[in-house]
């Protein structure tokens, strides 16, 4: 049997997942996938590690994260309770809402006037961060093993010492003419 | 506590402002110890990887406030381990500027003719050189050709990078592994050390005491070297000389803190700050329409797709810097790279709801490569101000490295906000016509706006109500306090701002050891330039007293 605290983890990740899933949508694991909405081909943010990356102590979020979850529960019951929507029973409440009654909900959580915009703003930053630059990676090796975001982005792989370089990088001639008074040391008159 | 050590000058922070001052004070003579609450790192150490615990990360310092977010280096060398070495000089109309105050903001010594001399020894210095198009990487290339074909004028800019040395590979925010980026860590810091300066890193300075005989007592504490939230030892050093130069989002909180110590403070400490109006635009570029109307092509026959190569800013059109238009119309557009997550999270999708988040911002981060950021600084209104200052640094710091969060305020006036709806309607007009793109600028909505290059916080001036320092960047009413950093530059600049910051503490040397030596330090000005060239230091000869 599942731990009463393993359940609660198991909760906690569906909701997480489904708030990084509505800040960079990606495919459904399996048909079973609830906090996958499943609105966009490839890998999302919660393919690319958003949960890694949230409950990584280096980045500052993860001690609040228990909270982050239960005030998500219940901003969705009542974004669903003033929308007229039924919720299943059987997900938490942020899980259960649709791809755009969630992309709503976020757009009012994160929008200036939000008193813990800050907290929410904090949270999509990183779940847009693990898709396009998996900070809890190595980037070399995120590569390596196809990370979704920087392979959607189509970030270049370095050299084999594991160091980007670029020796061509010019289209070499000039594209516009100097202002006419830029002085003799380049600068602006 | 252990007892308090002494020596002649102390330096806070090891950026710009703090480099030049202890390079000097050291070669003339002086005991220099410069405080640096960020960690050392060199070429080697500079990693390409954004994982967090990098030197990305480490080096880094990224500071929330309410309204302004200012990002700047943390780190022996500060800003210029981290920053994108474009170095134009301010244009004459800059120093003219009156901004919130009705008169002139510039101390009437100073103009832009009065600081060529100081310019020059930081080119000399750096060195700072011309670019060529033939080197300018595909991403300026792009602009340059934008703006050609909408009739604009741009220019490849003046740069303190050796680009035979450049690899191109636009990981410079996490320093430069190959040193082609000229650094404080390639002159002015080694140059200092040469001459016995201690430099310790990850030493924070929280406030600073007046002791009896007019001297200054030093506090700081030992910042963990791995978990920046956890503070070891403090200590405390005296020093008859104080330079403050840890940069415009931290100098005045060190100085808000102090006042309990040293008895009030300026009105302007705190007060005045400006972004240097920045703004960011990003363009996702039609890669056939760069190809039929600019007639642009790589030798592999992309037509641009390029975004990632380069090395920052290296084309700026300059046309709107004219002297002639009105305060706060006059700004510079800058093509720049910022890497994936600072330079991605804030560009929106044009006519996209929403539009930072969600399945059409994933759309555009697809088309990754064919995007172009522009960046415009233009005149803000010297509007930022710094509430009540955090228990110790400059902020709560809520990651373990990089991200923070300040007591700085920032509400843009209409005077700032106009000057963004003219440049961003301008970037509109040169990148969208006949199709190239489309654009938009970054959304201020979700972290405010945000600066690299935090000016103007404890400023210069020649009126006591409206500038913290005379114009010999001493602290009014706290004599043997300097300030050299960018909180030092009254105004916004319409470019970057290192060139200037830089002139500005070469330009204070002289009257900084003058100050020194009436307090019985033996200094004398004249050191040459950081690796022996002289020509600086015999144009600046006459203007030392
Ligand atoms: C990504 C990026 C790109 C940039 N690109 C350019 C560019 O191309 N051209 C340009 O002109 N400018 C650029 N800038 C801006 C430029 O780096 C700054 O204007 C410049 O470094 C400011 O110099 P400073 O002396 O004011 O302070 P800094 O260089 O910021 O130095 C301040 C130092 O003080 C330290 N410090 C802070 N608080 C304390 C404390 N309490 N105790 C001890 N030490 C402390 C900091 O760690 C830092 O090392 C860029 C900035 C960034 C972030």
């Amino acid at each position: 049997m599942e731990s009463d605290e393993a359940a609660e983890h198991r909760v906690r990740t569906m909701i997480l997942e489904a708030f990084a899933d509505t800040i960079i949508p990606g495919e459904k694991r399996g048909p079973d996938d609830a906090a996958i909405a499943g609105v966009d081909v490839g890998g999302g943010a919660v393919a690319g590690g958003a949960i890694e990356l949230l409950e990584d102590p280096a980045g500052g979020l993860a001690p609040a994260l228990d909270t982050i979850c239960v005030e998500l529960d219940e901003y969705a019951r009542e974004h669903a309770a003033t929308t007229g929507l039924d919720l299943n029973p059987d997900l938490p409440p942020f899980v259960g809402l649709p791809f755009e009654s969630r992309t709503a909900l976020i757009e009012k959580l994160t929008s200036p006037d939000h008193p813990d915009k800050q907290m929410w703003v904090g949270l999509a930053l990183f779940c847009n961060m693990a898709f396009d630059s998996a900070p809890h990676l190595h980037t070399v090796e995120a590569l390596a093993t196809g990370h979704p975001g920087l392979l959607a982005m189509g970030y270049e792989t370095p050299d084999s010492d594991g160091l980007w370089r670029f020796p061509t990088f010019s289209y070499g001639r000039q594209l516009a003419n100097p202002h006419p008074s830029t002085t003799a040391t380049g600068s602006p008159a | 506590m252990t007892a308090t050590e002494s020596t002649d000058v102390l330096v806070i922070g090891s950026g710009f402002g703090g480099a030049i001052a202890a390079y000097h004070l050291a070669a003339g003579g002086a005991r220099v110890t410069v405080l640096e609450r960020g960690p050392w790192l060199k070429a080697d150490d500079f990693e390409h990887d954004f994982k967090l615990g990098s030197s990305y990360t480490r080096v880094f310092d990224f500071v929330i406030g309410d309204g302004m977010s200012v990002l700047g280096g943390n780190c022996v060398g500060g800003g210029s381990v981290v920053y994108f070495a474009t170095m134009p000089r301010a244009p004459r109309f800059v120093f003219e500027r009156h901004g919130s105050i009705g008169r002139r903001m510039w101390p009437a010594a100073i103009s832009r003719d009065t600081l060529e001399p100081w310019y020059d020894r930081v080119a000399e210095a750096l060195p700072i050189t011309q670019q060529t198009w033939d080197r300018v990487p595909y991403a300026g290339g792009l602009f340059g050709a934008a703006c050609h074909h909408a009739g604009r004028t741009a220019n490849p800019a003046p740069s303190a990078i050796d680009v035979d040395m450049c690899t191109n590979c636009n990981w410079m925010m996490a320093g430069c592994r190959f040193d082609a980026k000229r650094s404080l860590l390639l002159n002015y810091l080694p140059a200092a050390l040469a001459h016995g300066a201690e430099i310790r890193p990850l030493h924070e300075v929280q406030h600073l005491v007046r002791n009896d005989d007019g001297s200054y007592r030093v506090h700081y504490r030992v910042v963990d070297e791995e978990d920046y939230r956890i503070l070891h030892g403090e200590g405390t050093i005296d020093a008859k000389i104080v330079v403050i130069a840890a940069g415009a989002g931290a100098t005045p909180v060190i100085l808000q803190r102090s006042e309990p110590h040293l008895g009030r403070m300026p009105q302007a400490v705190g007060r005045y700050f400006s972004g240097n109006g920045e703004r960011l635009n990003t363009a996702v570029f039609d890669e056939d329409r760069v190809r039929e109307v600019l007639k642009l092509s790589r030798p592999d026959g992309r037509a641009y797709e390029a975004y990632q190569i380069g090395r920052g800013p290296t084309v700026a059109s300059w046309d709107r810097l004219d002297g002639t238009l009105p305060e706060y119309e006059r700004y510079s557009l800058e093509q720049l790279y910022f890497p994936p997550a600072l330079g991605t999270i804030l560009a929106q999708v044009p006519d996209a709801s929403p539009s930072w988040f969600g399945r059409d911002k994933k759309e555009m981060l697809r088309r990754w490569q064919s995007w172009l950021t522009i960046f415009t600084m233009s005149e803000d209104d010297n509007e930022g101000v710094f509430g009540p200052p955090p228990e110790t640094g400059n902020a709560h710091r809520f990651s373990q490295q990089m991200l923070g969060h300040g007591p700085l305020r920032y509400q843009p006036t209409a005077n700032t906000r106009r000057g963004w709806s003219l440049a961003d309607a301008d970037v509109k007009d040169i990148l969208e016509r006949d199709g190239l793109s489309r654009v938009m600028p970054w959304t201020n909505d979700l972290v405010g706006a945000y600066t690299v290059h935090p000016l103007a916080s404890c400023r210069i001036g020649d009126d006591p109500a409206t500038s913290a320092l005379d114009d010999r960047h001493e602290l009014r009413g706290h004599p043997g306090i300097f300030v050299t950093d960018g909180s030092a530059v009254p105004g916004a600049l319409t470019v970057n701002p290192a060139s200037t910051i830089a002139a500005l503490a070469e330009r204070a040397m002289p009257g900084i050891v003058r100050a020194a030596r009436e307090r019985g330090v033996e200094v004398t000005y004249g050191a040459p330039s950081p690796d022996g060239e002289t020509a600086g230091r015999r144009a600046v000869a006459h203007l030392r007293s």
